[in-house]
């Protein structure tokens, strides 16, 4: 079939200069792109009032479809509850029993380490948390691995605040909104956090491969000391990341780098909690707002030191 | 003449309806990603509102002024998360080329709109990578492979959807 096209004007010049004119417009479009990338990868933060504005359109949506499937996804659970109640019933009392004794041991402990930390003046500031968030959506379809929270500067969120679950670092704000803030999550080519195994300390530089892994490379070493089941944690270097975040446990190496999974799958977790960053203690490490390229040399003189 | 009886032809439409529905649909398939709540960790969802976008103008080859690449781009661009710019460009200059394949080849069937469809959108999707790696972030070339391959076989269902769309619109 042959549609009908009215870019073929014949011998019309008035036809023709018009659509002379529609392509200079489209050329002109296509330098206001350039022009918008340009500024846009020059200074990332650039358009944040635009897109925040659109992130408050999708996050109703968002949101409410997020608590529909946490529904659906839990209901399994009650009706499997309901069936088995005897059985689990008594399972349960035993445990309820067990862990009694358990927990009585672990207040004692508690108390005792509170003791101990006051006499070594460790008192850490506990309140760190500037609120906690669910993960509504993500850039799904862009190669860009961002995520987007449901609270922004009404609760106290700013650029550059790490955010984290229980179980793992997810990643930083990379810019807010009123009610959104977008995280760059740690699986990001441009997200890097300073870490450490846990293990004996070795200090490394941890950096998002796009795909849902990390690669982490050891900071002062000849050969990859990393073996796979290594976990690593944040070192706190550079500031920004508090220490002992858990970020990743290695599943294989590859040359000088070592591939690892990290702990918390931003897919399952239900919960994040974004931080005020950390400072640490001597001044000539604090306030760097991003710990990015500028932290490794920073890094590496550290830990020279244990 | 009284009154509009129960035939569909020629039932009169208002000019939003008219004009506003392609612009709707590529905005709606814009917004899609981000009001999604998947949290993916890599690209993982296809580019509806550019995927739209191309299945009208393989619909109405005339439909697209050749300046609807900066509205309709800047939108997109604010929802999918890539740098500001990127789909501006990328969108006109899939309009400038589909408007020169059009003058080249001036008929055409189901195999040659999907080529030329499946081309623009493998054009876009790499064409975006690069923009997000200039800008430091991101991943590899190859994990967006995937994603080129299945957009482009999806693209006949989406065109099939603006096609109905597209008599429903229309008086």
């Amino acid at each position: 079939m042959a549609p009908p096209s009215n870019r073929r004007p014949g011998f019309d010049r008035k036809a023709q200069y018009g659509l002379f004119a529609s392509y200079v417009i489209a050329i002109g479009v296509a330098l206001a792109g350039v022009l918008m990338l340009v500024i846009s990868i020059a200074d990332p933060v650039g358009f944040s009032a635009l897109r925040s504005a659109g992130a408050e359109i999708t996050r109703p949506v968002a949101a409410n479809l997020k608590s529909v499937i946490l529904g659906i996804g839990n209901a399994d659970d009650a009706i499997s509850a309901y069936i088995n109640a005897g059985s689990q019933n008594a399972a349960l009392r035993r445990q309820v029993d067990g862990n009694r004794t358990k927990l009585i041991e672990a207040e004692a402990i508690k108390q005792e380490n509170i003791r101990l930390k006051r006499l070594l003046r460790l008192t850490e500031m506990e309140s760190d948390v500037v609120g906690s968030a669910h993960l509504i959506s993500s850039t799904a379809g862009s190669a860009a691995r961002i995520a987007r929270i449901d609270i922004g500067q009404g609760r106290g969120v700013q650029a550059g605040m790490p955010v984290r679950a229980p179980e793992g670092l997810i990643g930083r704000v990379l810019h807010v909104g009123p009610n959104t803030a977008d995280v760059l999550m740690i699986i990001d080519e441009g997200n890097v956090v300073p870490v450490r195994r846990t293990s004996d300390n070795i200090p490394g530089i941890s950096r998002g491969r796009g795909d849902g892994t990390v690669e982490i490379r050891a900071l002062n070493t000849e050969r990859n000391p990393f073996k796979p089941g290594d976990i690593v944690v944040t070192s706190g270097i550079g500031g920004l990341y508090r220490p002992n975040i858990p970020v990743a446990i290695v599943a294989r190496l590859e040359a000088d780098k070592a591939v690892a999974i990290p702990l918390a799958n931003p897919g399952r977790i239900e919960l994040a909690m974004v931080q005020r960053p950390y400072q640490a203690q001597t001044p000539a490490e604090a306030g760097a707002p991003v710990p990015a390229e500028g932290a490794s040399p920073a890094a590496a003189s550290n830990s020279a030191a244990p | 003449m009284n009154g509009y009886s129960t035939t569909r032809i020629a039932r009169p439409r208002h000019v939003l309806q008219i004009r506003g529905t392609p612009v709707l649909a590529v905005m709606i398939g814009s917004m899609l990603a981000s009001a999604l709540p998947i949290i993916a960790q890599v690209p993982l969802l296809p580019p509806f509102g550019l995927m739209i976008f191309v299945a009208w103008r393989l619909i109405r080859a005339d439909i697209w002024p050749l300046w609807i690449g900066l509205p309709l781009g800047l939108f997109d661009d604010i929802m999918s998360g890539q740098p500001l710019g990127s789909a501006v460009l990328l969108w006109t200059l899939i309009l400038l080329g589909l408007d020169l394949e059009h003058q080249r080849n001036f008929w055409r069937d189901y195999w040659h709109d999907w080529l030329i469809g499946g081309l623009s959108i493998a054009f876009a999707l790499l064409g975006g990578w690069l923009f997000v790696h200039l800008s430091g972030n991101g991943g590899s070339v190859v994990q967006i492979l995937p994603q080129i391959a299945y957009s482009i076989g999806l693209l006949p269902l989406i065109v099939r959807i603006c096609a109905a769309l597209d008599r429903w619109r229309l008086p």
